[in-house]
């Protein structure tokens, strides 16, 4: 096997034995992406993998690995431009946290930043201005998204490891419809400085990667209390590590009714339900939960998520960063540098929220939104009283093809109907491969735990990964 | 609730982006069907909830006023489209 097709931990082992060295897991990983990156375009800029080098990081945990970040993480000196327009060229003058966590630990970060729906607004990785990334498992399809670019980059070997975002799905959407594993922690369990903004309430960095293992090892990295992040929490990281390998005997899983419905694809359905009974076989409990007000969940989210996101993007306005719209005029400088700046998602975006926050409409949609928030919230610690994890599926549907739902954006918002509760009650949840269905597309299987357990998430998603295949079958690219 | 042009228009307005005619157009009615949608969440009574800006028991984290190391005049304006001397420049305000 190619080093590019390993995963860290084991790329770890063989450089600590001397089996490998940081420059052949380069060399590797460019061979790989002169090859493939013109049909996957997982990355926002490739042109030619010839002149890539990587900074050499001192030594660490992780020293000698290379890192492949989503295209809205602030890396110092590194194009960082939200796949947007308005950002082309920007060189953020400082490094998001996590960046600096991963660079204490030695690891490299890539050069190239991953493919994104803009300011991570999409389902698909359709909406970037650099054009769509394409689904390594059939190149017809979208990755899913925002974080596609990174998903597609780690299931075609064009990455040994990634970062991506989360606000409503978009870490475990692309993991699942790529056939890789996607974390999104705790809200507050990961700095968000230097993330750019999209909703600063529900917004959380994660790691998508070729298993479990190196799930772990990164969230251990890239956790932890910031004092840049006043959300972030002051709570210890435990070593997740430590966690994996356990059984899972008598632990209790619970199945929400309300996700087992309508439109949900039959094979999707299927498989999922063959992982359940694989949990069940490993010794897990399973019961049927409810989860009441999971109807409600894409309404409050599109209120909400597009509420913070129009007052995040003010700063978008031609002054300090970006592109700017010639004017003599100062509103019309701004008006005209957002209306050519902005791809058509974000200016919906920015238009629904500023209603939704506007005087009138403020009590009947935005302040509407955070109490229907709020018993979503209590939907989760209600189950979570008896159950230890929820088990659900982490798409109602495989990748689709790409287009196809490009021009309805209500559809599009549908596809984040099972992730997207997750973000507004602020807990865990995994996607792990967990099948495929006939056309050989992957299915991911989502589990969500109470905050702050992602230890428990890493012990059931390990015990089983390691009773199954799937997480070791390539895309033929 | 419903959203007709005149008032897409005036919150694109608010929200400092210019749009064409056939944008407008356009995202009225997209805007409509998702607020049609959304629509849903006034069947619920939250009357005696609590709104829930965000989810951690946090409020009113403070740190100690103290000087500290951050960008420098150089580095924050690195990035600036157009600026003069140590200041961002912008279309003239005041005639």
């Amino acid at each position: 096997m190619e080093l590019s097709q390993l995963t860290a931990h084991e790329l770890l082992d063989k450089l600590k034995n001397g089996q490998a060295a940081p420059k052949g897991i380069l060399d590797s990983l460019c061979a790989r992406m002169q090859g493939l990156e013109p049909k996957v375009k997982a990355y926002a800029r490739f042109k030619s993998a010839d002149k890539l080098s990587l900074n050499a990081q001192a030594g660490g945990l992780l020293a000698g690995l290379p890192i492949t970040i989503k295209d809205n993480i602030c890396t110092e000196g590194l194009n960082t431009e939200c796949c947007s327009k308005i950002l082309e060229n920007f060189r953020p003058p400082y490094d998001a946290t996590v960046i600096s966590k991963l660079k204490s630990a030695g690891c490299s970060i890539f050069p190239l930043k991953a493919n994104m729906d803009e300011f991570a607004f999409g389902s698909s990785t359709e909406n970037s201005y650099f054009g769509p990334t394409h689904n390594p498992w059939n190149l017809e399809c979208v990755p899913g998204g925002s974080s596609g670019g990174s998903a597609a980059a780690v299931a075609s070997d064009e990455a040994i490891w990634a970062l991506g975002s989360d606000t409503g799905g978009s870490i475990r959407q692309p993991a699942s419809f790529c056939g890789v594993v996607g974390l999104k922690p705790t809200y507050g369990r990961v700095s968000r400085f230097g993330l750019i903004a999209f909703a600063s309430s529900l917004d959380q960095i994660g790691p998508i990667t070729k298993d479990v293992e190196d799930a772990a090892i990164l969230t251990r990295v890239i956790s932890g209390y910031d004092p840049n992040d006043s959300t972030s929490v002051n709570q210890d990281v435990p070593d997740y590590v430590e966690s994996l390998g356990k059984d899972i005997k008598g632990l209790k899983i619970g199945i929400p009714k309300e996700y087992f419905i309508e439109g949900m694809d039959a094979q999707v359905k299927s498989v999922i339900e063959e992982a359940i009974n694989k949990l069940k076989s490993l010794g897990a409990v399973s019961g049927q939960v409810s989860l009441p007000h999971t109807q409600y969940a894409v309404p409050v989210y599109y209120i909400i998520a597009t509420a913070e996101a129009s007052s995040n993007l003010a700063r978008f306005d031609g002054v300090q960063y970006g592109y700017r719209a010639k004017s003599d005029s100062l509103i019309e400088m701004y008006k005209k540098t957002r209306a050519e700046g902005f791809g058509e998602e974000a200016k919906r975006r920015i238009i629904l929220g500023t209603f939704a926050l506007s005087h009138g409409y403020y009590d009947a949609y935005y302040l509407r939104a955070l109490k229907v928030r709020t018993l979503i919230k209590n939907d989760f610690d209600a189950v979570f009283k008896d159950f230890d994890f929820i088990v659900a599926p982490t798409s109602p549907t495989p990748a689709f093809k790409i287009g196809e739902r490009a021009q309805d954006p209500l559809k599009m918002y549908l596809s984040d109907i099972y992730t997207i509760s997750v973000n507004l009650a602020g807990i865990p949840a995994i996607s792990i491969p967990c099948g495929f269905t006939k056309d050989g597309l992957p299915v991911g299987l989502q589990v969500m735990a109470r905050p702050f357990n992602e230890e428990m998430l890493f012990r059931l998603a390990h015990a089983f990964e390691q009773n199954t295949e799937w997480h070791k079958i390539k895309p033929r690219l | 609730m419903s959203i007709d042009k005149e008032t897409v228009e005036y919150v694109a307005h608010l929200a400092r982006i210019e749009l064409k005619p056939e944008e407008l157009e356009k995202l009225s009615r997209q805007l409509h069907d998702i607020l049609g949608f959304i629509d849903k969440l006034s069947a619920l009574d939250v009357e005696q909830v609590k709104p829930a800006s965000h989810i951690l028991p946090i409020s009113n984290v403070l740190r100690e006023d103290e000087p500290h190391i951050c960008l420098t005049p150089d580095k924050a304006l690195e990035n600036a489209p157009s600026k003069s001397g140590n200041f961002f420049s912008v279309p003239k305000i005041i005639e």
